[in-house]
C-alpha cells in the first residue's frame, strides 16, 4: 500500500495518524498543564509518596498489613481486598443470575412471576442504596459480639462470620468474614444477578425453536433439553453481554468505601488524605480498575474464542 | 478662576496625590476577587454541628462559619454576602490549591505536610483539639488502653485513622479500624453496635453525642485525649496580604476577648479611652490600612459574631447544645492557650 491522498486506504491511513498526534498532544498539555500548575502553587507531586511508610492500619486483607510497611504494600492489600469481593461475586452472581434466567421458562407460573419480580426490583433499585440497606441490616440485626448465634464451628455477630477452633490447645478465630466483606458481596450478587438473569434468559430464549422442538422429538425432558442442548447453545450468545456484567460487578465494588470496607477506593482515599497526592492517588486508583477490567475481559474474550463456533 | 481657587485645586490636587500615594500599596488579589465579585467563598463542614453545619432554612451556623462570618464583615462590610461550599474531608484542599474557595475554614488540623506540601498556609488556631474515643457506656472501658483488639469505626480522609494506628502502636493494642467515607455511615455503624468504640476529635464527640445519640447519656467519652489537633481557617499560597487578613481577623476577635469588648457593649468600647481597645476599634490609630482595610474592619467583625469567647459559648461552649468546657481554649491569662500577638 502507498502513503499516498489520492488512494482511499493512503488517506485513512494519514487520518488515523492525524488523530493519533491530536490525542498525544492533547494529552502531553494535560500532564505538562497540571504539573506546571502544581509546581506553580508550591503542591509537591510525583509516586515517590509510594516507598514511605503508610502509617495506618487496615481492618482486613488476604495477608496481614502492618502500619509499618509502605503505601505501596497497602495499595496491593487493598488491591487484594477488591478481587476477593470482584471474584467472590462474581461466582455467586453467575450461579443465581443463570438459575434465575431458567427459571423465567418454567411451566410454573409461580416460579416465573417470581424470577421476573426478582429481577424488576433488584434492578430498578440503584445499588448504593441496596448495599446501605443490606450493611445496616446486618449491623442492627445480627447479634452482639459477646452473644453471637453458634452452629457447630460458626459463630455468627456483629464482629461478622467466624470458624472458631475449640481445640485445648489454639482458641480463636481460623478465619472470619467481616460484616462489611459479607454485605457487600451480598449487594453486588443480589444486583449483578439480576442483569445476569436477564442475559440469560435473551441468550437461550435466541436459540432457534427447532433446537427445543428437536429435543422434545428425541425425547429428552425439558430439563435435559436445556442442560444439554439449549444453555450450550446459550452460551456462545451469553459470553460478550456477560463479560459486560462482570466488569460492572468489579467497578461497582468501589462503592465499598461507603460500608466501611477497605478496597482500593478505601485505601486511596486514605492515602489522598495523608499525602495530599490527590492526582497520583485517583489516577493510580484509574489504572487498577482499567486493568482489572482489560484482564478480565481478556480472560472472557479467550474463553469466548475457545467456545466459539469453528467456521471452517 | 481666580488666584485663591486656583491655589485651593492645586493645592488639594497635590494633597489627593500625596493621600494616594500613602494608601497601602497593593491588597492583594484574593481580596480584589472577592471585592469584585461582591461575595467571599467559604470552604466549610459538610455537617458538624458546633463547626459549619446548616440548619433546616439553610442558615450556616458554627464556630468555622463564624470566621467567615466575621471576615466578610471586616472586608465586604456584610457578613451575609458569603457563599458557602460544602466540603468533605477528600475535596476540601483541591477545593482550595484550584481558587475554588477563598478560605477553608473546616475543622481542619494544621501539620507539617499541609502546610509544607500542599501549597496551603495555615492561618491562625482558632481551637485547640484532640482526638478522643467515645464508647457506649455499659461497656467495660474506663480508659481507651482497655480497648485491647477491639474494632473502631472510623471516619476516612483525617488525619484520624493515623493517630489511631500510632497510640494502637504504642500501647499494643491491635486496634482494628472500620474505616467509613461518610461521618453519617461511621457513626450509624458504632451506633448499630458494629463497634466497640467510635474515634474522632474529641469536640467532633461531643458533637456526635449530643446530636446523634438517642440518649447522649448512654455514651461515654473516654479520658485520654491521643492527639495534638490545633484547628483553624487555611489559605491558599501565594498571596501573602489575604494571609494576613484572615489570620489577623482570627486574632482580633480573640484580642477583643482579652481587653472585654464583646457584642453587646461594642459601642460604648468605641469611646474608650484604652488604647489597646481604641487601636482595636480605630477610634485612634488605622489598624486596617497595614491589611489594606478601613479602619473599622474589626469592630464591624465583633459586631457580627462578638468576640472569640462569645463566638465559643454560643457555637459549641455553654449556650450550646455540646457544653464544651473552654480548656485549652481559654485566654491565655486564664490558663488557656488563646494567645494572639498584640494588634498594634
Amino acid at each position: 500500500m502507498r502513503l499516498s491522498w489520492r488512494s482511499a486506504s493512503g488517506r485513512g491511513l494519514l487520518y488515523q495518524a492525524a488523530a493519533l498526534l491530536v490525542v498525544m498532544v492533547l494529552g502531553w498539555f494535560l500532564a505538562s498543564n497540571t504539573a506546571y500548575n502544581m509546581a506553580q502553587r508550591g503542591i509537591q507531586s510525583g509516586f515517590d509518596f509510594l516507598w514511605g511508610p503508610a502509617g495506618f492500619e487496615i481492618g482486613e486483607g488476604l495477608f496481614n498489613f502492618d502500619s509499618t510497611q509502605s503505601y505501596a504494600l497497602a495499595f496491593l492489600t487493598g488491591l487484594g481486598n477488591t478481587v476477593r469481593v470482584a471474584v467472590t461475586g462474581i461466582v455467586m452472581a453467575t450461579l443465581l443470575g443463570t438459575l434465575l434466567g431458567v427459571g423465567r421458562f418454567s411451566r410454573n407460573l409461580l416460579v416465573r412471576v417470581l424470577c421476573s419480580a426478582y429481577v424488576e426490583v433488584f434492578r430498578n433499585i440503584p445499588l448504593l442504596l441496596q448495599l446501605l440497606m443490606w450493611y445496616l441490616m446486618l449491623a442492627e440485626l445480627l447479634p452482639a459480639v459477646d452473644t453471637p448465634m453458634t452452629l457447630g464451628p460458626l459463630e455468627l455477630s456483629k464482629g461478622g462470620l467466624m470458624w472458631i477452633s475449640r481445640s485445648a490447645h489454639e482458641e480463636g478465630a481460623l478465619w472470619a468474614l467481616s460484616p462489611e466483606f459479607m454485605a457487600l458481596t451480598l449487594g453486588l450478587t443480589l444486583y449483578t444477578a439480576a442483569f445476569i438473569a436477564e442475559v440469560v434468559r435473551a441468550g437461550v430464549a435466541a436459540v432457534p425453536r427447532g433446537q427445543k422442538e428437536a429435543s422434545a422429538a428425541l425425547g429428552l425432558s425439558r430439563l435435559q433439553a436445556m442442560r444439554h442442548v439449549l444453555l450450550p447453545q446459550a452460551l456462545r450468545i451469553i459470553i460478550p453481554p456477560m463479560t459486560n456484567q462482570y466488569l460492572n460487578l468489579t467497578k461497582n465494588s468501589s462503592l465499598a468505601v461507603a460500608i466501611g470496607y477497605p478496597d482500593v477506593v478505601s485505601i486511596a482515599n486514605t492515602a489522598l488524605n495523608q499525602t495530599g497526592r490527590a492526582v497520583e492517588c485517583i489516577a493510580l486508583v484509574m489504572a487498577v480498575y482499567l486493568c482489572t477490567s482489560l484482564l478480565t475481559a481478556l480472560l472472557m474474550n479467550a474463553y469466548n474464542r475457545r467456545v466459539a463456533l469453528q467456521e471452517r | 478662576m481666580s488666584k485663591i481657587h486656583l491655589k485651593i485645586a492645586v493645592l488639594s490636587g497635590v494633597l489627593s496625590l500625596w493621600a494616594a500615594a500613602s494608601l497601602p500599596a497593593h491588597a492583594g488579589k484574593t481580596l480584589d476577587a472577592i471585592k469584585a465579585r461582591g461575595q467571599l467563598v467559604c470552604g466549610v463542614n459538610t455537617g458538624l454541628p458546633g463547626f459549619g453545619a446548616a440548619d433546616s432554612n439553610g442558615k450556616w451556623s458554627g464556630m468555622d462559619v463564624d470566621v467567615c462570618r466575621a471576615t466578610a464583615a471586616a472586608v465586604l462590610g456584610d457578613a451575609e454576602k458569603i457563599k458557602y461550599v460544602p466540603l468533605n474531608a477528600q475535596q476540601r484542599f483541591t477545593a482550595l490549591q484550584s481558587g475554588e474557595i477563598d478560605i477553608l475554614s473546616r475543622n481542619t488540623t494544621f501539620t507539617l505536610t499541609r502546610d509544607a506540601s500542599l501549597g496551603m498556609h495555615m492561618t491562625a488556631v482558632l481551637y485547640y483539639d484532640g482526638q478522643g474515643f467515645m464508647v457506649p457506656a455499659k461497656s467495660k472501658f474506663k480508659s481507651a488502653k482497655q480497648l485491647k483488639g477491639q474494632t473502631v469505626c472510623v471516619q476516612s480522609g483525617t488525619t484520624t485513622e493515623k493517630n489511631m494506628t500510632d497510640f494502637s502502636r504504642t500501647y499494643d493494642l491491635k486496634l482494628k479500624p472500620v474505616v467509613f467515607e461518610k461521618l453519617e455511615a461511621a457513626t450509624g455503624a458504632y451506633f448499630s453496635g458494629r463497634c466497640a468504640a467510635f474515634t474522632t476529635d474529641a469536640a467532633g464527640l461531643a458533637s456526635v453525642r449530643a446530636k446523634e445519640a438517642k440518649n447522649p447519656a448512654d455514651h461515654t467519652i473516654l479520658p485520654e485525649l491521643i492527639s495534638k489537633e490545633p484547628l483553624g481557617p487555611m489559605v491558599r499560597r501565594g498571596d501573602d496580604e489575604w494571609f494576613a487578613i484572615v489570620k489577623w481577623v482570627v486574632y482580633g476577635l480573640i484580642e477583643a476577648e482579652e481587653y472585654g469588648i464583646t457584642q453587646a457593649n461594642l459601642d460604648s468600647m468605641k469611646t474608650s479611652t484604652d488604647p489597646v481597645v481604641a487601636r482595636l476599634l480605630g477610634t485612634n490609630e488605622d489598624m486596617g490600612k497595614h491589611l489594606g482595610l478601613d479602619r473599622e474592619w474589626l469592630a464591624r467583625a465583633i459586631a457580627t459574631t462578638g468576640n472569640y469567647g462569645e463566638m465559643f459559648d454560643r457555637n459549641v461552649g455553654s449556650q450550646s447544645t455540646l457544653k464544651l468546657q473552654r480548656g485549652l481554649n481559654q485566654q491565655w491569662n486564664k490558663g488557656g492557650l488563646m494567645y494572639a500577638p498584640p494588634v498594634r
